[in-house]
């Protein structure tokens, strides 16, 4: 049974992982996520001797987090977070990646928006038009938790004709 | 043939000199007038002097309104350019004696409101340094894709084929011959298209800008030459008035009379075009409407242009009236209402009427209300003043030679008592 | 060749009367050898190389900075092309100023390549606009924003109006200037129907410390009074195979930005893929800018 499951599973997968492989979604080079420069990364430093409390609960620790916008009624941590390695990132398949491939993590809810990031469209890239690009991550403008485009402070208006800016 | 050519090259030397002589000499309100005149045309070059040190920012031009005063100025002055062929037309064409014998002052018109109009956008440029760039070589003339190109190439053609015709007129008068008609005809022919090719194409500057649907009305050209059939003539029945006043030059009434009834039909016509514009926007009323609003009633709370263009269509209606009926055209007070009133009409509505609108609202929408600075009026008062010199110095030349003052000692007084052209 | 000689002999024997007339009210800012400079596009690869040295020298002298000024032409097989999200633009302003940083434009009398246009949802009439908005936090309920710029024309009315051909669209479908050329007439400014030039009023005013010594000589580098600019997709970076400056600055990545002759390319993906339109189509300019909406909300 157990045999049976895990071949099912594994049957299931490889297609999937060699359909995105294939489109060399692998080799994005890209700007680390800024999660990975937080302070408390790697979580394992705290995680890696706790035992998970997989239940839904409001957290006494990690208040901060807040999630806003972002299905939050159906939302728990762990749906995303992997109960076991908390320094990796856990799909609807159960299988795992680490937080500079969370795209595809994203990507799976927000097919579109995947299909357009890889083509270049949504998001941004720096670097060069006719060869090595950077890829601004999915969490490199958005916090996953609250992932609404903060508004920003605009920068100051053309000045009016006339007027000048000794004066 | 080298010979002949140094013989006729001495000859006008001698003929210049001689009227050189007599044109900066006068009486005293000549020289009154001639140092008013000075004195403007030194402020308007002091204007220019800051310009040039500056740079464009002493005008209220702006990237919004990128072309004013200068530019509106210069319109105005082609027009009257393109006018003086007005004088040619009935002359030559159609033989009547009363205009033929003020051709040349006609002529000479148009020299000095050409060169008016080059200084004017010699004024305009932002590097005058670099103007030598227009030339076909050494610089890289853009024809035949620039209409700036065309206007410029017409411009100047039209200026020398002028002065051309006035010096030969002169020349063969001072030496008491009959001008060859066989040369002379030619070129006077020649001039009628180009006169109209001047105005036509500098319409045509503005009428080929997609960008500015203001101007980018089929139109424009043909009421460019209507109001300048008005402005050109009824400037020139002041100067008539006032050389036959102040110098002894008999001018028939009948050639004044003629041109104020030109004045009438082109006006006619004149008025006709502008309400056919009228209509096509208001009627249709899309968005290309907005600069003809602002321009007859104002946009978006913006209106500066509002009172001129009502002052010019008052003024143009009332001249036109003036010259229509009879009476009052061949009234010497109201002939010269009626004249000042077209002048400034025209000059408003060709001018500024014609120019600013075309930048507002800008291309991005944007409303931004010009009016000329100081130094932008200086700098035009000094060009008019010049304009003024110019035209006072060459009339002065034509009068003494059409009278007989000024003569080849050779030429007999009596050459002069008819008219042989 | 030989007609070049010719040229400039020419020149030299004829325009130092004239010159002598006209110069003296410039002579403090140009020299005898700029006077005599012949246009950009007629020049043998040595002048040119000779040309930029000499500027490099004179800008490096005058703002007291090591300056580069390079003349790339453009690349074979390019031709650019730009692509604007209108459904992810915030109206930030932060291209604006990364193409200040990046081009050396004057800051006073102020010059600004990109100009961000306020529109208000429901309509899109540029005479109802707002360039001016300056709200505390973009973006504001109820307002779209539309960024424009030189929309790079296929078909260029400013480049028919120049009298001078001192402007002209490069094989990669850039539209340049020779500053060095330019009489300044502004007719150019006048046909281009999306206020994409720019007229130095005055001697530009740019900080020393803020001035950008990477420069091209079609490109971002410095001006003088009396003559016209514009965006050149940023010649200087794109030519090299760099994104232009706003592309990179602009935190919701509005701003798509290659090669339209390459299949592959982020901007043929768009022109595939979404709904594209380009600013006043009905003129026929043909701009290589294109607007598109990759989100049907936002």
């Amino acid at each position: 049974m157990k045999k049976a499951l895990l071949f099912i599973i594994i049957f299931t997968i490889c297609p999937l992982t060699a359909a995105t492989a294939g489109s060399n979604n692998n080799d994005y080079p890209a700007y680390p996520p800024k999660i990975l420069s937080s302070e408390l990364f790697p979580c394992s430093s705290c995680h890696a001797g706790m035992e998970p409390n997989i239940l839904k609960r409001e957290l006494t620790f990690h208040g901060e987090v807040k999630i806003i916008g972002h299905a939050e009624h159906e939302r728990w941590c762990l749906d995303c977070h992997d109960a076991r390695d908390r320094d990796k990132l856990r799909l609807i398949n159960g299988s795992t990646v680490g937080f500079d491939r969370l795209f595809r993590l994203c990507g799976q809810c927000h097919g579109p928006t995947y299909r357009a990031w890889r083509a270049g469209v949504h998001g941004k890239r720096t670097g060069r038009w006719d060869g090595q690009k950077q890829y601004y991550l999915c969490s490199s403008c958005h916090d996953p938790h609250s992932p609404r485009f903060k508004a920003l402070a605009p920068e100051p208006p053309p000045v009016r004709p006339g007027e000048t800016i000794r004066n | 043939m080298k010979e002949k050519i140094k013989r006729i090259a001495e000859e006008f030397r001698y003929f210049i000199k001689s009227l050189l002589d007599v044109m900066f000499v006068g009486g005293r309100w000549f020289y009154v007038w001639m140092s008013c005149l000075t004195v403007l045309a030194l402020t308007g070059f002091a204007g220019y002097v800051i310009q040039i040190q500056e740079g464009l920012v002493v005008t209220n031009m702006r990237e919004q309104v990128s072309w004013g005063f200068y530019i509106s100025n210069f319109t105005f002055f082609v027009g009257v350019a393109a006018a003086a062929v007005l004088l040619v037309i009935p002359a030559y064409l159609y033989h009547f004696r009363a205009i033929k014998k003020i051709t040349a002052l006609g002529e000479l018109l148009a020299v000095t409101a050409v060169s008016m109009a080059i200084m004017f956008v010699f004024v305009d440029l932002g590097r005058p340094d670099r103007v030598w760039h227009m030339t076909p070589f050494p610089g890289t003339l853009n024809f035949p894709g620039s209409i700036l190109a065309w206007d410029m190439i017409v411009l100047n053609a039209y200026l020398f084929l002028n002065l051309i015709i006035a010096a030969y007129l002169g020349n063969r008068r001072y030496y008491g011959k009959e001008p060859k008609r066989r040369f002379i005809i030619p070129l006077i022919l020649l001039s009628i298209p180009l006169a109209i090719s001047v105005h036509t194409v500098t319409a045509f500057v503005y009428n080929g800008m997609a960008a500015r649907p203001f101007w980018n009305a089929s139109i424009l050209a043909p009421r460019f030459l209507a109001s300048a059939f008005c402005s050109g003539p009824a400037l020139m029945i002041i100067i008539f008035q006032v050389l036959r006043k102040q110098m002894d030059f008999r001018i028939e009434d009948s050639a004044i009379f003629k041109l104020a009834e030109i004045i009438a039909y082109a006006m006619a016509i004149n008025l006709f075009l502008m309400l056919a514009e009228i209509y096509k926007e208001y009627y249709s009323n899309t968005l290309h409407l907005s600069p003809m609003k602002y321009l007859y009633e104002g946009l978006h709370g913006h209106n500066e242009l509002v009172p001129w263009i009502w002052t010019a269509i008052i003024f143009n209606v009332t001249g036109f009236i003036l010259f229509l009926v009879p009476g009052t055209r061949k009234n010497f007070i109201t002939l010269n209402i009626g004249c000042v009133l077209i002048i400034t009409g025209i000059w408003i509505e060709k001018g500024m009427g014609l120019i600013i609108p075309g930048f507002i609202p800008d291309t991005l929408g944007e409303i931004y209300e010009y009016m000329p600075s100081v130094t932008e009026v200086m700098i035009s008062a000094g060009i008019l003043a010049a304009g003024a010199m110019i035209y006072t110095l060459l009339v002065r030349a034509v009068i003494a030679l059409d009278t007989g003052r000024v003569r080849h000692p050779g030429t007999p007084l009596t050459f002069y008592d008819e008219d042989r052209l | 060749m030989k007609k070049r000689f010719s040229r400039r002999d020419f020149i030299k024997i004829t325009a130092v009367g004239a010159g002598a007339a006209v110069i003296p009210g410039c002579s403090n800012t140009i020299t005898w050898e700029e006077f005599f400079q012949t246009n950009f596009k007629e020049m043998s690869p040595q002048e040119i190389k000779h040309l930029l040295a000499g500027l490099e020298e004179k800008y490096t002298k005058e703002y007291g900075v090591k300056f580069t000024v390079k003349a790339t032409p453009a690349r074979e097989g390019v031709v650019f092309g730009y692509a604007l999200d209108l459904s992810r633009c915030i109206g930030c302003r932060r291209c604006v100023y990364a193409c200040v940083k990046e081009n050396n434009p004057s800051r006073d009398v102020q010059i600004q390549w990109i100009r961000v246009l306020r529109m208000k949802k429901g309509e899109f009439n540029l005479e109802e606009s707002e360039h001016y908005y300056d709200p505390d936090k973009v973006p504001e309920d109820g307002y779209f924003y539309v960024p424009v710029q030189c929309q790079q024309c296929e078909n260029p009315p400013c480049v028919k109006a120049c009298p001078v051909k001192a402007t002209w669209k490069d094989p990669d479908g850039i539209t340049v200037i020779d500053y060095n050329w330019c009489i300044g007439c502004r007719f150019c400014m006048a046909a281009c129907p999306y206020r994409a030039r720019k007229f130095n009023w005055t001697k530009p005013l740019i900080p020393k410390d803020e001035m950008n010594t990477d420069t091209h000589y079609l490109g971002n580098r410095p001006r003088m009074k009396g003559v016209v600019e514009k965006c050149t997709f940023c010649v200087q970076r794109s030519r090299d195979g760099r994104y232009p400056a706003c592309v990179e600055a602009c935190p919701v990545g509005a701003r798509k930005f290659g090669n339209l002759l390459d299949k592959e390319s982020e901007i043929r993906y768009i022109l595939e893929n979404f709904r594209t339109f380009r600013l006043k189509e009905d003129l026929n300019t043909q701009p290589k800018f294109f607007y598109f909406f990759s989100l049907g909300w936002g």
